[in-house]
């Protein structure tokens, strides 16, 4: 298993499943509402034109979210 | 929380006469406005929740028998655990929380077939209430176009409740769903799923205490325990009602506890929810066909493009305001005439007098000039829902975010501040879309600095005076212009960075956005939109309106000069000709005499009468041509000699309507959407006072240098 790195890392088109929340804070209890959970599988589609926010996408839908947040999901790259 | 299938409710109150009341949730972008008016058609009454500026849609479906039924529009929401004051509105209602809503007897739940698992989330949510819910899964054709199937008595028999396929769009399930609506009783959920142990006695315990101290249903009381498990921080809207001092109690008692053992409460609870969503969705969905790139993200792939989402961006944008200024201006055009029309004939029809000078300059005159900003807000208001109902709005707060961050806003803030520029009414209207609250906040109080067109004539009016000669070649038109707008905009971001950073401080909040599916606008919703908002505006703003046009009349009638002296006499001892001595001394410093105080006072009807007053003060004639004005105004002088509109006053004049707040009806607006008079007092201050300064700055320096 690979070390886990931060979803902001991930290359534009990899996929990864989610490992770990860090932070248990309101703002992660609301990404897990979002379907974000440990197990997870999200592709990181691709960042916006100034290279913030991502967009990712999950059980078939596609989310913004800004690299300060993304800094808090820990995911393991998938092949 | 099992219960036995063959539980049933029945409607509250099934023989009485009253009309059985159904809220209407879901999640944003899962068609559940359309579904709305599909059901409600034009039977809507839109208001305000009593203390939040969250939009109240409630109408009346009939059932197949012809039953009134009321349904309530809920604000959307991806969870009960509300982090903004949509969430936070939608969730009060549902736990019958609000005082001035009663809580439904029946709720539909309308979910997004494509994206069935974080539907479900909500929906997982609502079943603990223990209501009749009724679920439509809505966009079948689409999850079809996906390559899903959706197996519909799958899903009814994991829920135990009636599910209904639906695409509202087409009207396709209407008749069922209208059918389950009408039925005298509905199953109540078969719904059943683990409580994580570490969690379960505090739901047991709070429950206990929501029940015997809130006065709440045990179902209510167990949904409500489970809630507020799942809410670190919930978001209190006005009109709610707060829990009973010993419950909070208990709850703070968990939560320490926990947070000392290092038990991610909350979190577990999310879990063991997406568990029992997943074992259903696994049931019910069917992956058939195969998932290449879908005709949305081809769009995406230039409209959020390093360059070609910036062209897309400046294309649709340009496009806009050419559509506003092209399309608004024949109606704009047509107002000014029936105005004109309607106020000929009342002088014909009235006798002569006061009241008849009230009637038609006051009133009519007034809210007049007003009301001919309508269509341009009202293509505003078409362009913004179109923009939100295809989707890309979305898109454009995902390429604006980074620059909007850098002064503390997120990407939600551009499109209301953008519309700013041709009027902040419907700019300031638009910020609702923005969930945080004070993100929201800040782009209200600096939306009116963006340079809005009844700001373009009085620019126009003083370039013709500043540049010598008849003609104002255009390049130096333009690049005074540009020079204006550039220094609104500056301004506003300007202030939203200093507002950010010291009187609406605070951590930055959650910026997550979904982006939906590219979707063919629903010009009929749109247009619905568009025509409830417009008349929430007249609502709002309309006796302000009225009052205030009735004032400014009022000061510039009286004290009546004697019979035969003309306008510009009559104006110049009236009260407002008085006002404008009164402010010289204020006025002085940057250049201004009391004939242009009047002109500021004036403007305060809408910012353009700056020049129809101008107009009355030198006694020139009201033509669409600047000409003779521009003459008239270049003779003004000084009791002493020199000239009054010397090119720096006009300047001056200019950098003063780029930050004065002069607006009646955006005060008025400001006023609705804050829900208090602190902030569109601020807002005026902080507006003119910076209008001021920068003036005074500007003509002392200017006339230090000579100029």
């Amino acid at each position: 298993m690979a070390a886990p790195i931060k979803l902001s890392e991930l290359a534009v088109g990899a996929s990864a499943v989610i490992r770990e929340f860090p932070k248990a804070d309101p703002a992660s209890i609301r990404l897990r509402e979002m379907g974000l959970l440990v197990g997870t599988r999200v592709t990181l589609v691709r960042t916006a034109p100034l290279g913030d926010p991502l967009e990712i996408k999950l059980r078939g839908y596609h989310l913004s979210l800004r690299k300060s947040d993304a800094d808090y999901v820990l995911v393991e790259p998938a092949e | 929380m099992a219960l036995p299938s063959h539980i049933s409710s029945t409607l509250a109150h099934p023989s009485s006469t009253r009309t059985p009341v159904y809220a209407l949730v879901g999640n944003p972008n899962c068609g559940k406005t359309t579904l709305f008016n599909a059901l409600t058609g034009l039977k809507q009454k839109v208001g305000n929740y009593p203390g939040v500026t969250v939009e109240k849609k409630i109408g009346t479906a009939y059932s197949q028998h012809g039953q009134p039924i009321t349904v309530i529009d809920l604000p959307g929401a991806y969870s009960l655990a509300a982090r903004s004051p949509d969430e936070a509105v939608t969730r009060d209602v549902l736990l019958g929380r609000r005082a001035d809503t009663a809580q439904p007897d029946r709720i539909l739940c309308i979910i997004d077939a494509t994206n069935l698992e974080r539907n479900l989330y909500l929906v997982h949510q609502i079943l603990d209430l223990g209501r009749p819910v009724i679920l439509v899964v809505n966009m079948m054709d689409l999850a079809a176009a996906a390559g899903l199937t959706v197996r519909i008595s799958r899903l009814e028999q994991a829920l135990g409740i009636p599910v209904i396929a639906c695409e509202a769009v087409n009207g396709k399930g209407l008749i069922e769903l209208k059918v389950a609506m009408s039925r005298p009783d509905l199953p109540l959920a078969r719904h059943a799923w683990d409580v994580p142990a570490a969690i379960a006695p505090a739901v047991t315990e709070l429950q206990a205490s929501l029940v015997s101290h809130d006065c709440k249903a045990p179902f209510i009381a167990r949904a409500e325990a489970l809630l507020l498990l799942t809410d670190h921080d919930s978001v209190r809207v006005a009109g709610s009602t707060p829990l009973h001092a010993r419950t909070a109690e208990i709850l703070h008692t968990w939560q320490k506890r926990w947070e000392d053992e290092g038990t991610d409460w909350a979190g577990a609870l999310v879990n063991s929810r997406y568990d029992a969503i997943g074992r259903i969705a696994a049931e019910v969905i069917l992956q058939t066909g195969e998932t290449g790139p879908t005709p949305s993200d081809k769009i995406d792939a230039v409209v959020t493009h390093s360059v070609w989402g910036w062209a897309v961006l400046g294309a649709v944008m340009t496009l806009l305001f050419i559509s506003i200024f092209t399309l608004a201006e024949p109606p704009m055009n047509w107002i000014d005439d029936q105005t004109a029309i309607l106020a000929t004939w009342v002088k014909h029809a009235m006798p002569d007098g006061d009241l008849r000078d009230l009637v038609t300059t006051g009133v009519i005159g007034g809210v007049g000039g007003v009301i001919k900003f309508l269509p341009q807000i009202l293509i505003l208001f078409f362009s913004i829902g179109l923009l939100e109902s295809t989707g890309y709005m979305a898109r454009a707060a995902f390429i604006m975010d980074r620059l909007m961050n850098r002064v503390g806003l997120n990407g939600k803030s551009f499109i209301p501040l953008l519309s700013s520029h041709a009027c902040a009414i419907p700019g300031i209207m638009a910020t609702r879309t923005i969930e945080d609250p004070k993100d929201r906040l800040v782009t209200i109080l600096v939306a009116p600095l963006m340079s809005c067109s009844a700001r373009l004539p009085v620019y126009l009016l003083m370039i013709a005076a500043l540049v010598p000669g008849d003609r104002v070649p255009l390049l130096t038109k333009v690049s005074i212009m540009i020079f204006m707008y550039a220094l609104g905009t500056l301004g506003a971001f300007g202030f939203a960075w200093l507002f950010k950073r010291t009187l609406l401080k605070g951590a930055p909040p959650l910026m997550i956005m979904e982006l939906p599916p590219y979707r063919l606008p629903r010009v009929k919703d749109v247009a619905l939109n568009m025509l409830e908002r417009g008349a929430l505006f007249l609502r709002r703003a309309g006796t302000l309106i009225l009052g205030i046009s009735i004032i400014l009349w009022f000061l510039s009638a009286y004290p009546r000069a004697p019979d035969g002296t003309t306008d510009q006499q009559q104006l110049a001892q009236s009260f407002a000709g008085r006002a404008g001595h009164l402010l010289e001394p204020a006025i002085k410093p940057l250049g201004f005499d009391w004939q242009i105080g009047i002109g500021l006072i004036s403007s305060f009807a809408a910012r353009e009468v700056f020049v129809s007053t101008m107009g009355v003060v030198f006694n020139a004639e009201a033509t669409d041509d600047t000409a003779p004005l521009r003459q008239a105004m270049l003779a003004a002088k000084w009791p002493d000699g020199r000239p009054l509109f010397t090119p720096l006053v006009c300047f001056t004049l200019m950098i003063f309507y780029v930050f004065a707040m002069q607006c009646m009806s955006t005060i008025a607006i400001v006023k609705r959407e804050t829900n208090s008079w602190k902030w569109p007092l601020f807002q005026t201050a902080y507006m003119t006072g910076t209008a001021w300064i920068l003036s005074f700055v500007v003509y002392q320096a200017g006339t230090a240098l000579g100029f």
